[in-house]
Parts: C-alpha cells; structure tokens; sequence
C-alpha cells in the first residue's frame, strides 16, 4: 500500500476542499510543487543489462539508494543512464519492489548475496512482503546457525589459547574440548573407560556364582567377592569424585556448572557410596541402604558427555515433552475408564483379581498394551466383553494412533513453531506499525515547530524533503484550521489536562529567532535550549517524559549525522525509520506508511498572538533541545 | 484413543474454511474494469492526456482490478490521518465520488471528481462540497447531516488535540456554521442558500484560492 499512498495524495488534498465552509480560518498556502510535471523514463544499466522506469516509481519509497540523490553518484553522463555494477537477477526483484510496493524473497538465491542486495540498494529487509517473510526468515536462521556452528567448530578446533589465560581456563578448555590437548584426551578416555567398568561391576555384582564351600545356596557374586567389588567401586567413585571437582574448580560460572544436567548426574552418581560410607551397617537402614544402590545405575548417563546422539535425543524428547504429556494423559483417561469397568463389571465374583480399581489399572494396562501376561482374567461374562473390548480398543489406542502421533508430532510442532513465530512477527509488525505511527504524528508536530521557528528562514533542510512531505504536512495543517484544534502528541495532552485543572495558563509571547536551529551541520549539535515556562511547574516533568518517549522512539530511529552511503547498513541492523541527509534531526516514518518528516515551508498563516498556539509543548528529540517558543494567550 | 485422533481432524478442519473464504474473495477480485478512451476523458474533465496518464498509472498500480471499493478507499485515506479515526469522513467522501451509486470507485469517478476539486469553476467546487454535505442526497443540508459531517472531520483529529476537545465542540461549530449559511433561518440549507454564503464568506473566498493548484 505505502507505494499508492503517495498515488492518493492528490485527491486527498483535493478532497480537503470539503473542509472550506467550515473551516473557522483562512487555510494555509500551500506548497510549491517544484518538481516537473511530466514524468520521465530512467535507464538502469545493471551490469549490462538495461532496465527502463519511470522516475516516479523510484521517488516513492525516497530513503533507498534509488529514490534519493545517492543514485546520481552512479550516473554515467555519456550513456545517459545510471550503471550499477551487481547481479542483474536480484536487481530484479529489487526494482519489482519499487513497482509494487512489495519486496519478495527468491527462494532459489543465497541468502546472504540477497541481504547484500538489500543493503547496498538501501532497502530493510523487515518490508519483506507476508508471502515470502517466513522463508526469508528461516533461511536466515539456518544460516546463522550455520556460520555459528562452523565458527564454533573452528574454533574448538585449531584456535589456539588465549596468551594469558589462568590455569583455571585451560583446565576448562581441557575439559570442555578433550580433542585440544593429549593430557585431556587420556583423561577422557580414562573416564570412559572407568564409567563402563563401574556399569559393568554393577551388573556383574548380581548374578550368581558358584557358592562357597560348606554352602548349598547360589551366591550372588557381589556378596562372594565382596571386597574385590568394593575396592572397584572406590577406585571408580574416587575418580568420578575427582573429575566432578576438577570440573567445579575450573567451571567460570560455579553456580551456572551445579545447576547444569551433567553435574547433577555426575552428584546423583557418586552420592549413594558416599552416603552408604556414612551409614551405620545396621539391618534396618540397609533396606533404604539398597535403594540407594539403584542410582549407581546413573552411571551410564554421564556416557552423554562421551556421545553427542545421546544428548540429541535427550534434547529432542524435551522438546516433545507436551505431545508425549498430552499422549499420557489420554491414556491415563482410558485406563481409568476401563479399569473402573472391569472392576465393577468383577466385584461379584468369589477369589476375583480385581481387587481394587488400582489393583485393575495393571489388567488394563497389559490388556490395552496387547500383552496378556494372564495373571488377572475376568469371570464374569460382563466383565468377558468388557474385557475384550478393552482389548480391542487397546489395539486402536496403541497401535493406530502412535504412527499418527508421531507423524503429527511433526506437524503440530511445526505448525506450533509457526503460530508462534507468527504471533511474533505480527507483535512486531503491530508494534512496527504504531512506532510508524507515532512517528508520523511526532512527524507532523516535528514540522510545525520547525514552521515557527524557521517563519523567517526558508533556506534550511528543505532539499531533500519530497514534495510529497509538504504537501502531507499541508494537508494536516489545513485540517487543524477547519477545527480550530491543533495536533499533540499523548504526553503533551495528558499535561495539558492536569494543567488545565490547575487552571493557571500564563501569556508569554516570545519567540526566539531561528538562528540558533540554523547551524545544523549534525544532530549532536543542535543546541539545548532552556525551557522557560513561568508557572508551569510541570515543565521538568514533561521536558524529561517526552526527552525519555522520544529516546525509546530513537532506539529505533536512526539519527543521521552523516551521508546516506554510511546510514545504509545501519539501516538494515535498524527498524524501517530513517533519517534524511540533514543535519537537523528529523522524524522520518516507515517505508510502510507515509514518509512524513518535518518540511519547513514559509507559512505565513500563523499569526502571532491572537491564536492560542501551544508553543510550549512540541515535541523534542532524543539531543533534547527544547523549545523556547512559548506562545500561550488563552484568555 | 478416540478423542486424540478425533481432536486432531478437529484441528484440520478448521483450518479448511478460510482457505475456502480466500478461493471465493480470488474468484471475484478478477473482474476488471477499464475506463473508457483517454479522449473521452480529456474531453470530460478539465486535465490534458498527460495528466490523466499520470493519473491512471498511479490509479492502476493502486487498483489492478480498475475500482476501488469503500474498504480500500477507508483504508488508504486512514493512512493520510493516523493521528485519528478516518473512516466516517472515508465514507461521507467515498459516497460523494461515488456518482454511480453502485459501491465502487472507477477511475472515471474519480477523475471526474479530481476535474471538478481541482480544475472546476467555483460554483462547480460548491455544488461538490454541497453535494459532500448532503448525506441523503434530497437537495436540503439539514442540521443532522451537517453534524455527521463535522463530527466525523473531527473524529480525524483524534484524541490528543489542542485545546482539549471538551463538551460538545462539534455541535457549537455546526451551530456557527448554521448561523452563517442559512439565511431564512428555516433549519436547511438549499444549494442557493449555500452558495451565496460561500460567496460572502471572505475567508473561505481566499482558502479556495490557494486551492488552485493542488497537481
């Protein structure tokens, strides 16, 4: 839409001729429309390939190379044409978006040559048209993974150490990166190595071996062997005990390291020996004694730190954790149903299994599961045809739905990802679309400022503002004369309504000249100018509150103080909001909607004291140079 | 169980729907309209071939189908005014280039009516702005059309103005309008009534002065 804004202009304008009888005051005059009125053909010359436009169609969006006066710099006098030295392809699309107000990604191009593009020819990737912009994103994402992965890799690599780094960080390193150095490699092995045997030992240590003589009972080999296992056991959990605190002294974040999975099964792992150290060998704790000896199987979990697929899945099944909760729940629903069922469906029988709901969940379990161990089986011919439907059931609740499920894992979770990148993108393009907004808004109060400032200087910043600027601004204008109401911004109208209710206004009509706005060789120059404001006592408030709106727009403006070549790419790091080649600071709105920076035509229709004008509440800039024009006569 | 699977079709069945809703907007989106010979046109309006050349490349690249409907039409005049709600006036507007009466805008509407704003004699722009203010189009202006007028060019503004918008500022400007134009005080404004107070009002002589040469 933002290329035919510009279109409708004109018959916007000529609409206001609808606002004249009402208008309580004389309309002001409005721009000079300088500019040609016959349109002329522009050549393009891409690296030999000759594209052909009206120069219109390029003046729309005025902030890219091609509407400005930057692509003069390119103009080649003898062949009358302007010749850029780029990819003719891409220089395609980059003229199709002049045409149709939409910039499309092409899906078979590089990405990062596409974002070249874009930046040379001043266009910020973010107008990237609905229809392409989820492409484009994911794209650059796998990019960037990419480069980051392969940085990365380099890096773990072949770069060498930092020159002064402590023996803690190579210590880190070591561990971290076991391929960086011999010593970690060894030691990397030696773990292992030690983790197998520990694993090994603990299955070992249960299966039976030969009794001693004098006995006739089958020992298990762990009470056989006692002492062996138990030395083999310390021997393991000393070096386990010693790597954890190795890791732990070298760790650079100590609190981040303990809190991280690995260290947390590395604590679960060695814990029951130490905890079965402590404790006395009376019989009646070495029941929870042996419990304890189950974590030990723990052990195999810190072989993750040794296979990046075990960690993968681990990572994937987090991931999935929300499909595989909601696939429990159902089943969980079906079983309590069917186990419920057959337990009352049972309750009569004499000598029944069923002995209790929960007692029937196991039934349903194994039935649905279609494994049918036979342990509980109904009697009664209800509890029979439940039974089998149970069964039955079980086979569509197991069997159909895992392939669906998991194929639909997929699918949702893309779909999920989508939604919410999606919602995203829309938050960003709502709050894109509002900052552009109060840009324009801040725009239009930004020109009239400059209007009574500059009533007496036509000269300054008015080069690079198109015609279509002046004629908005007019426009707006003409609107605040047929109501006889001005525009403000929030802040300026939520003062204004405290002070109101104070009901103390003061009359003061001064007006500084504009020669101290004249000097506008960059931003960061513009002089501060003290506020006075008799009575007003708000005045530090406001000044602060709107130095602080104005900075949270700035974060996403661009304040220019330099030739447009050098803006361009920190364009494209930037939201769409630019500043034109002008000294002066000035609000310029998005590509997206209407480009409205302050003009600062001579204005004659403002008359100094009979209008109750709001000198004091302009908007400022970021620099905060406030205003000192204060004309307020409301009595 | 059932109900995954059943919750799941659900999921893809809702999704269907709007994708029908888009086939059907395609489908009649694709009826175009062209208007006739730039002859004719220049014959009719007061531009020259160039101007109307200019004109409809912007109308054509705006509207490929050749009109535009009240939506777009709000839409894009929202764009000029952000500060405020657009849309009343975007109607009253759109009804006043709408000749035709039959819900669109073709680009010989349009043009027509860019003859008339910006080309047109003075009493061709009053007979426009009176035929803008005439919502029911009976040849009479009474109070309430007039109100909607003024209430919807002051919805335009939006919220934060100076001074405040306070009490029923719109109706007291139609009151002051009212006083001005109607000269037998019978509560309507007649065409005549409104042009001979056009005439007297020095003010508004002078803003449609400045109006000339808006292209």
């Amino acid at each position: 839409m933002a290329a035919g804004v510009a279109t409708w202009l004109p018959f916007a304008r000529a609409a206001a001729v609808g606002w004249l009888p009402l208008a309580k005051k004389t309309m002001p005059k409005p721009p000079v429309d300088k500019s040609s009125k016959s349109d002329e053909i522009l050549y393009v010359n891409v690296s030999g390939v000759r594209f052909q436009t009206w120069k219109n169609t390029l003046d729309r969006y005025p902030e890219t190379l091609l509407g400005s006066s930057e692509k003069e710099f390119f103009y080649n006098e003898e062949t009358q044409e302007f010749f850029f030295d780029r990819d003719p392809e891409m220089f395609r699309h980059i003229l199709n978006f002049y045409r149709t107000g939409k910039l499309h990604y092409p899906r078979n191009e590089c990405i990062q040559a596409f974002d070249e593009e874009l930046a040379f020819y001043g266009i910020v990737p973010e107008i990237i048209g609905d229809c392409c912009m989820e492409e484009y994103r994911d794209r650059k994402k796998e990019n960037q993974e990419r480069l980051a992965e392969d940085t990365e890799a380099n890096e773990a690599m072949d770069a060498p150490l930092p020159p002064h780094s402590t023996s803690r960080e190579r210590l880190w390193r070591a561990f971290e990166n076991p391929h960086t150095s011999t010593m970690a490699l060894v030691f990397y092995y030696v773990t292992g190595f030690f983790i197998a045997v520990s694993v090994i030992a603990n299955v070992v240590e249960t299966v039976p071996c030969r009794p001693p003589k004098g006995s006739v009972k089958d020992l298990p080999c762990g009470e056989k062997y006692q002492l062996a296992f138990f030395c083999m056991d310390t021997a393991c959990v000393l070096i386990f005990t010693f790597e954890y605190l190795m890791r732990l002294f070298a760790a650079p974040s100590r609190c981040k390291f303990m809190r991280s999975v690995m260290s947390v099964i590395d604590v679960v792992a060695i814990m029951p020996y130490y905890i079965g150290l402590v404790m006395p060998e009376n019989e009646d704790v070495s029941g929870a004694f042996v419990t304890l000896r189950v974590f030990r199987v723990f052990r195999i979990f810190k072989f993750s730190r040794h296979s990046q697929g075990l960690r993968i899945l681990g990572y994937t099944l987090k991931s999935c954790a929300s499909e595989l909760g909601f696939l429990l729940f159902s089943l969980t629903m079906a079983i309590i149903i069917f186990a419920t069922v057959m337990f009352y469906a049972e309750k009569g029988t004499k000598g029944s299994t069923f002995t209790s709901i929960p007692a029937s969940f196991w039934y349903t379990i194994v039935t649905m599961t279609t494994l049918g161990y036979g342990d509980m089986v109904p009697n009664t011919i209800a509890g029979k045809i439940f039974g089998s439907i149970c069964s039955l059931s079980g086979v569509l609740v197991i069997a159909l739905p895992v392939p669906v499920i998991v194929s639909n894992f997929s699918r949702i979770y893309h779909q999920n990802q989508r939604a919410d990148k999606m919602r995203a993108q829309q938050k960003v393009r709502m709050a894109r679309i509002r900052m552009a907004k109060k840009g324009t808004v801040n725009a239009f109060l930004q020109y009239k400022e400059d209007r009574d400032r500059h009533s007496d200087n036509t000269t300054l910043c008015v080069k690079n503002r198109s015609a279509f600027e002046h004629q908005h601004n007019h426009l707006l204008h003409c609107l605040e004369k047929t109501t006889n109401h001005e525009f403000t911004n929030e802040i300026n109208y939520s003062e204004l309504c405290m002070t109101e209710s104070v009901g103390y206004r003061t009359s003061r009509s001064t007006s500084l000249s504009s020669q101290q706005g004249a000097q506008n060789n960059s931003t960061g120059c513009c002089p501060r100018r003290a506020r006075r404001r008799a009575a007003m006592r708000l005045a530090n408030s406001t000044v602060s509150v709107s130095r602080g709106s104005i900075q949270e727009l700035d974060t996403l403006h661009i304040k220019s103080t330099s030739i447009p070549p050098q803006t361009r790419s920190s364009l494209n790091a930037q939201m769409c909001d630019l500043k034109l080649n002008c000294g002066e600071p000035d609000f310029s709105a998005a590509i997206i909607s209407i480009p409205t920076p302050p003009a600062n035509s001579p204005d004659e229709s403002l008359p100094p004291s009979p209008a109750p004008v709001p000198g004091i509440l302009r908007n400022t800039r970021a620099t905060a140079y406030t205003h000192d024009n204060v004309k307020i006569s409301s009595l | 169980m059932g109900a995954v699977v059943g919750t799941l079709t659900m999921q893809t069945k809702q999704r269907r729907p709007s994708r029908d809703r888009t086939d059907e907007e395609v489908e009649m989106a694709t009826v175009c309209y062209r208007p006739e010979g730039l002859d004719q046109l220049e014959a009719q309006t007061n531009f020259s071939k160039q101007e109307l050349q200019i004109l409809y490349r912007g109308f054509k690249n705006e509207c490929p189908s050749g009109v535009v409907n009240e939506e777009t039409f709000k839409h894009i005049y929202a764009q000029f005014f952000p500060h405020g709600d657009a849309s009343m006036y975007a109607h009253y507007l759109f009804n006043a280039f709408d000749t035709t009466n039959n819900g669109s805008i073709k680009f010989k509407d349009f043009v027509m009516g860019l003859s008339t704003l910006l080309r047109g004699t003075l009493r061709e722009k009053l007979e426009w702005t009176f035929h803008l203010y005439d919502i029911n189009k009976d040849g009479y202006i009474n109070r309430e059309e007039m109100t909607e007028i003024v209430r919807a060019i002051y919805d335009m503004m939006g919220k934060y103005t100076y001074p405040a918008l306070k009490g029923d500022v719109p109706q007291q400007h139609v009151d002051a309008f009212f006083q001005k134009m109607d000269k037998n005080k019978d509560g309507v404004l007649t065409l005549e009534e409104f042009i001979i107070a056009c005439q007297e009002d020095e003010i508004m002589m002078r803003s449609m002065q400045l109006f000339e040469n808006v292209m």
